[in-house]
């Protein structure tokens, strides 16, 4: 009985009840009774943790930034082959403010977002036909396994012969490295869709269109937005093969261009303007994503 | 064909071939649903209950057999299933799914919207029109399931366990919700279920099925007068009467699958 009475009020202290006087008698009877008890403050020190992550986030790529430039000065890095980070800079602002920076990176991404669209919608295209229709896929999965994984760099000389020296073979390029991995993506994305969704259209009569527009394409989003930055990373990889052959402007070309002039300062300029695209790009892609599937941003 | 029957099954069978062996799932099936009637189907799991429904809402084709469905109004869709588990589409607010099969006919969006907000106030799903399914719990999936098929306005209204995966308050309440919308109706349906109490409250005949193959075993009528009130259904006399009635028809069947199970 007095043991029963002793657990109820552990319990009800355990739940916040203050009970002064009890506890301490509780105490003497039983050596062993546990208290937590939370008076509700450490959301200050997760805050705190999170402003700490943040500056060491910032924090480490800029010592070594700073370790770099000392580095150079003091001789163990060599300028010729590695600069510096002040020397990169000092070439950089000029170019910046010529112009010269912007026109090339202008022209790369005119010819990214080119490639980017001449692969990526028949990529969709042909993936949702080839997820949906198991002829379709019969017919021309054997040729997408084939070529495939065929190096897209081996086929650059080719494509200079067919598209000749102008803007075609670059889009050409990009497009065709980015068409496969879109395509993939996009028929394993409609091959993942439930068959419950299927039976559902068909049994309010949806017609093979609808099939796509209400179905197949918005079932396999997710997916194909996974081949879209899949197929941006080897837009960036492409584009600078791409420039390496007849461009005369380009980020891709500014770099082969440094390699001929052995100019390492413009080449790093050229490097930082690739990742700074790569950057933006993903963004931009991100936050399409966001938009376009609303349905998924609250499942992660 | 009686004009008082909207379905009519003659020697239905259906047979599923694989590599190794064939599968008879439904075997010589002959029956007919009344106009405006509500069949509910009970059996023992694997009976081929599922294949009946798919095959009457054309998802499936028969090996063998006839089915008969009379239309009366040739421009109204001919059947509308709501699926058993997870079939709302997740990339569409509660409103596009329930709206589902007027998007497929073409009719305007303010119409179809106008159509669907009418069916998504009687299954209390108004607040969450704009909302995503992922966001909702499996009870008001089930209605949106139950809504959509409504709105498409079918000849023939098929529910393949619908409650089935659902806790018992909400299966309860969805019962509830279910006979409030199908009284107003009067549309003839078939509706599986493993349960003999939700048979009985919904249903005016209960189909008991074999265990596999499954054949017709019994055709019970439930003379409970409509409209039906769930409680004092399920403590009035003849529901017991009837439970037992259809237990005892129905056990066999189960101790039949299962000694089948363990046999293979």
């Amino acid at each position: 009985m007095a043991e029963n009475r002793i657990r109820f009020s552990a319990t009800l202290i355990e739940r916040g009840f203050s009970m002064g006087l009890m506890e301490e008698t509780l105490k003497e009877q039983l050596g062993q009774i546990i208290i937590k008890e939370a008076k509700g403050e450490p959301k200050k020190a997760d805050i705190d943790r999170g402003v700490i992550l943040k500056i060491l986030a910032f924090l480490s790529p800029s010592l070594l930034l700073v370790l770099w430039e000392i580095f150079a000065r003091l001789g163990i890095v060599d300028v010729r082959l590695f600069s510096s980070p002040v020397m990169i800079f000092n070439t950089m602002i000029p170019m910046l403010y010529s112009g010269e920076l912007l026109y090339h990176t202008l022209i790369s991404v005119q010819r990214i977002i080119l490639g980017f669209l001449a692969g990526a919608v028949p990529g969709v295209i042909l993936g949702l036909s080839m997820g949906l229709f198991a002829p379709v896929r019969a017919c021309l999965m054997p040729m997408v396994s084939a070529t495939f994984p065929i190096p897209k760099l081996a086929i650059m000389p080719l494509i200079l012969i067919v598209f000749g020296l102008g803007e075609a073979s670059k889009i050409f390029t990009i497009a065709i490295g980015v068409f496969y991995l879109v395509l993939i993506n996009t028929m394993a994305g409609v091959l993942n869709i439930d068959d419950i969704y299927l039976d559902v259209a068909k049994n309010f009569g949806a017609s093979p269109f609808q099939f796509y527009t209400t179905v197949a394409f918005p079932g396999a989003l997710p997916m194909i937005f996974a081949g879209f930055k899949l197929g941006m990373g080897t837009a960036l990889l492409l584009i600078v093969a791409a420039e390496l052959s007849a461009a005369k402007a380009g980020v891709g070309w500014m770099i082969w261009r440094a390699y001929d002039m052995f100019d390492i300062e413009k080449m790093f300029v050229a490097l930082i303007t690739l990742a700074f695209l790569g950057y933006i790009f993903s963004y931009l892609l991100e936050i399409a994503e966001k938009v376009v599937i609303p349905w998924q941003s609250n499942r992660r | 064909m009686n004009p008082t029957e909207a379905i009519t099954i003659e020697k239905l069978t259906k047979i599923f071939y694989t590599r190794q062996k064939e599968v008879v799932a439904i075997e010589n099936i002959d029956m007919t649903v009344r106009e405006g009637e509500f069949l509910c189907i009970v059996g023992p799991s694997g009976c081929g209950k599922t294949t009946l429904l798919r095959i009457l809402a054309g998802l499936e084709k028969q090996s063998y057999g006839k089915v008969i469905i009379r239309a009366k109004n040739p421009e109204k869709p001919l059947t509308s299933m709501v699926f058993q588990g997870e079939s709302v589409f997740p990339w569409m607010t509660v409103q596009e799914n329930v709206a589902y099969s007027l998007r497929i006919r073409g009719i305007p969006k303010n119409e179809r919207l106008k159509i669907a907000s009418h069916y998504l106030r009687l299954m209390g799903l108004e607040g969450f029109a704009n909302a995503f399914p992922h966001q909702l719990s499996g009870g008001m999936k089930q209605r949106i399931n139950v809504a959509r098929a409504f709105v498409s306005d079918p000849e023939i209204l098929l529910m393949d366990e619908p409650f089935g995966a659902l806790d018992e308050q909400n299966r309860l309440l969805l019962q509830q919700e279910l006979l409030k919308i199908w009284e107003g109706s009067g549309k003839t349906s078939i509706f599986i279920t493993h349960s003999i109490d939700e048979a009985l409250v919904l249903a005016d005949r209960i189909m008991v099925m074999t265990a596999h193959p499954g054949r017709v075993k019994a055709i019970v009528p439930v003379d409970i007068p409509r409209p039906r009130d769930i409680l004092a259904l399920r403590s009035s006399p003849a529901f017991g009467a009837l439970f037992n009635q259809i237990w005892q028809l129905l056990q066999e069947e189960v101790l039949k699958a299962k000694s089948m199970e363990l046999k293979t």
